[in-house]
Order: C-alpha cells, then sequence, then structure tokens
C-alpha cells in the first residue's frame, strides 16, 4: 500500500486529485472559499504538470457551459465552484444532468446571498440537489482527495454529473496530512474517457427539442441512472478501496450499533461529534453518529436499517425555508413506518461555529426524550 | 409515424440521429396548399427564394412544391409578381 503523505488543505487536496486525473477541459471562474482549487489547478497547468485546456472564463454561468460544451464534444471535463458561483450555474446545471454529461465539480459549501457571507453553511449545494447531480459529502480533506477521484470514475460509468462537497475554510483552507496515491495508480484507476457518443465522434445532436411525446421517457431515463448510480458508488467504492484502503459506504457509521442516541451530520461537523462521542463513550453513554456521504441518490432503505430503534437527532447546515430542513427530511422520510424518535436540529448557517458543548447539549435532549416538531437552532441567540 | 418508443428502448439524453428531419414530415398539419398555375408563371424565383422552408424548387423548368414539409403560410402566393399561385384547402 502506498504511504505518500502531504500536508495539503481541502481546496489543495481537490486540486491534487484532479492533476492526477488530468482533465482535458477545466472550464473555471474563482470564488471564496473555492479559489484555492482552481488557483492551485492554474499552477500545475502553467507548470506543464498536465495535459488540461484551461478556459479562464467570464462568469460561472460560462463555466458551466463551457463545461457541457467540451463534455458533449468527447472531453473529460472538471471544475469548482461555490455559493452563487453555483447558482449562477444553475441554468446549467440540469442541463449537464439532463444531457447525461460526467462532469465533476468540486464544491465547496458556503452560505448563500443575501445578507453575503463567504464562510461555510450548505445551502448552495443543498439549493441544487434536485436536479440531477450525484451529490457526495466529504468531512476532511483526505475524504474530498478520495472522492474527487471516485466521482470521476462513478461520473464516467453511470453518465451523469457529480459534485464533490467539502465546507468552506473549515475543510478548504485548513492544513492536513493527506495520503497522495501514485499518480499512475490513479491514472490506471480512472482510465481513459472514450464516451459511446459524442459530438465529434458520431455526430448526434445534443439537446434537440423534445415535446409531450417523448420528454418524459427520457426523464424517467434520468431517473434510472441515478437510481443505479447507488450501486455502481458502492461498486467504484470497493476498487478505490483495494488502492487506498479506506472504505467508501453510504454513509459512516460511528459507534452507531450498540448506540441508543445518534447525531446524524454531514460534512466537517461530523469530525467534531466523533470527538465528542470519544469522550461520552468514557463516561459510559451509548452515543454514536451517522454521516451521510452520498446524499444523491439518497440511500433510505439502507439508512432506515442503521437507524430502526435509535433515538435521533438530525443537524441540518442548510435551511429549507418554510419546509423541513433538508438532511432531517430525507432521515424523516427513511423512517416514516416506523415511527421512531427523531429531533430536527439547524446549527452553523453563515458560518456560526459549532462547539462539542453544543452537540452535549443536543445528546442531553435525546437522552432526556425531549422531542418537538419544530426545528430547534443550536447557537442561535433569541 | 412509427410506434412511439418507450424509455427502455430510447438513446438517452434525447439524442437525435443525424438527418432525422428526412424521417419527420413537419408539413401535415398545413390548412392551405399552394397550387401553381404554371402557363401564368414566369419563372422569376421568388416564390424559391422566399419559401421559409425551402419547399420550393424549379425541376424541368417548372416550380414544384414538397408539401410533406410546406406548412401552407402562403408567402409564395404574396411574394408571386404575377400571382399564378393560389392557396386551396389542403385536404
Amino acid at each position: 500500500m502506498n504511504k505518500n503523505k502531504i500536508a495539503l488543505t481541502g481546496a489543495q487536496a481537490a486540486a491534487e486529485a484532479m492533476r492526477q486525473i488530468n482533465p482535458d477541459v477545466v472550464p473555471a471562474y474563482p470564488i471564496t472559499p473555492q479559489t484555492q482549487i482552481v488557483e492551485s489547478f492554474a499552477h500545475f497547468v502553467a507548470d506543464g504538470k498536465v495535459e488540461t485546456e484551461m478556459i479562464r472564463v467570464e462568469s460561472e454561468h460560462s463555466a458551466m457551459s463551457a463545461a457541457v460544451g467540451a463534455s458533449a464534444a468527447g472531453a473529460r471535463v472538471m471544475t469548482a465552484s461555490s455559493s452563487q458561483g453555483i447558482l449562477l450555474m444553475l441554468e446549467i446545471l440540469p442541463i449537464a444532468s439532463g444531457l447525461r454529461l460526467p462532469i465533476v465539480m468540486n464544491v465547496v459549501n458556503r452560505a448563500i446571498s443575501a445578507p453575503i457571507n463567504i464562510h461555510c453553511d450548505h445551502s448552495d449545494s443543498m439549493a441544487c440537489r434536485d436536479l440531477g447531480w450525484v451529490q457526495i459529502y466529504s468531512e476532511d480533506n483526505q475524504e474530498v482527495y478520495d472522492n474527487t477521484i471516485l466521482a470521476q470514475k462513478l461520473a464516467e460509468k453511470t453518465e451523469l454529473p457529480v459534485m464533490v462537497m467539502q465546507d468552506g475554510f473549515i475543510t478548504s483552507h485548513c492544513v492536513e496530512e493527506v495520503e497522495i496515491l501514485d499518480d499512475e495508480k490513479v491514472k490506471r484507476f480512472v482510465g481513459e474517457y472514450n464516451p459511446e457518443t459524442s459530438l465529434l465522434k458520431n455526430n448526434a445532436t445534443f439537446g434537440a427539442l423534445q415535446l409531450p411525446d417523448y420528454n418524459f421517457e427520457t426523464k424517467k431515463q434520468q431517473s434510472d441512472a441515478i437510481e443505479r448510480a447507488k450501486i455502481e458508488f458502492l461498486k467504484t467504492g470497493k476498487e478505490l478501496s483495494k488502492l487506498t484502503g479506506r472504505e467508501y459506504n453510504y454513509f459512516e457509521s460511528y459507534k452507531l450499533k450498540d448506540a441508543n442516541y445518534v447525531v446524524v451530520s454531514m460534512n466537517s461537523s461530523a469530525g467534531t461529534v466523533k470527538s465528542l462521542i470519544d469522550k461520552l463513550r468514557k463516561k459510559g453513554k451509548k452515543v454514536g453518529l451517522l454521516k451521510p456521504v452520498l446524499f444523491r441518490p439518497f440511500p433510505y432503505s439502507e439508512i432506515k436499517a442503521a437507524l430502526k430503534g435509535k433515538k435521533i437527532a438530525v443537524l441540518d447546515r442548510s435551511e429549507s425555508f418554510g419546509a423541513n430542513p433538508p438532511l432531517f427530511a430525507e432521515i424523516k422520510n427513511s423512517l416514516f413506518d416506523i415511527n421512531a424518535k427523531i429531533q430536527s436540529y439547524v446549527y452553523g448557517i453563515g458560518g456560526r461555529e459549532l462547539l462539542e458543548k453544543d452537540i452535549e447539549n443536543v445528546f442531553e435532549n435525546l437522552m432526556k426524550n425531549k422531542f418537538e416538531e419544530k426545528t430547534r437552532y443550536v447557537g442561535l441567540r433569541e | 409515424m412509427s410506434r412511439l418508443k418507450g424509455w427502455k428502448e430510447m438513446r438517452k439524453a434525447g439524442l437525435v440521429e443525424p438527418a432525422s428531419s428526412l424521417a419527420v414530415k413537419t408539413g401535415d398539419w398545413k390548412v392551405f396548399k399552394p397550387v401553381v398555375d404554371h402557363k401564368k408563371c414566369i419563372k422569376c424565383f421568388r416564390c424559391v427564394v422566399f419559401c421559409p422552408d425551402l419547399c420550393i424548387e424549379m425541376k424541368n423548368e417548372k416550380i414544384t412544391s414538397n408539401l410533406d414539409y410546406c406548412k401552407g403560410c402562403a408567402l409564395c402566393a404574396k411574394v408571386c409578381p404575377v400571382k399564378c399561385i393560389k392557396m386551396e384547402k389542403a385536404r
């Protein structure tokens, strides 16, 4: 097994994976806190370490448009963005998935305007959760690196675009030790990209008008494809496991099996929860964590099996204004027929910190059997 | 039209083969069709140039309309300087 460890920020870890994947085209536009990814990758291009055509576009709308064009032409395409950048891409995101183009985008999660805020929450990627992109969430720098490589192969196998998320600043700008695979191993893992159909190869028309007689069927194909991506995610994960020795599942279970009280949380906050769980376990408390990794397609039945019989608190880092927060809504859907004890919490909006004592409070409420219909807020001033 | 395909037998993403316009006859909903009085026609080609669907051609010194694609817009009749094209009920 390869043990080449280097110190990288989450953004650099994403760029390092991109360097090893060596995409044909990267159209990108800088935005805080994603800029470091594109900046690091631009260095690789300038130094001749990749053969990528980097397109410096005038906006994110153009970035995703160029990505769609290049991908339809048969190129392997990657890009990255955050927050308003993703929202500017919004018009093109469903075109990428609708045309079944395997574009991989690293997303550095940041709050969306207004008021303008550059810090982390998940409202940007959650705003595009229903656009046909596969969504993979990463806790730390190592997961960013691994998930980006996994995403590239998964995208090309399923002919679907994939977003790989990491938390703005918390992950993207903090340095951690990351185990890097040999360039050659990554190259062999992702392989040559040879799409069955492309503009340059087979002369097909992409994005032609479709009327009521055929559009329904095409959308059903898309729905079927992302459903199949669930199995492909596990298969691709198993292949990557052989290289890294790490596991890639729909979600991570941390001291979950015998736990009575469970917190469900995604991305970097899962690390804080784990650290607290270790402390509470020493005091004999049966606490655990379920950290969703694959959010689209969502693994309903597997999550139901893992959470059955437990008291659950779901921590969301975004709101769905006027409805249940997105992660809570999915977890509750998974458990709808088993009448589980479940509580919704929203935390960390606009980069508000989440401390161990906040999570301890959440666990204590689970232990005291305090549940209510309404969402509770962690770290919010009244 | 042939039988409509189900989602399992269709190409992905609504991709279309080249030259699909040859298979799809787009003129079947016209109400009026052009009828030419060849004795009056002076072969000025204005109708050929103006037809938005490229349906009018000169064949053997005679203008002909391809009714598979003609939508019956009557532009040919309008621009004809000698009024030799009349619009009649298509069916």
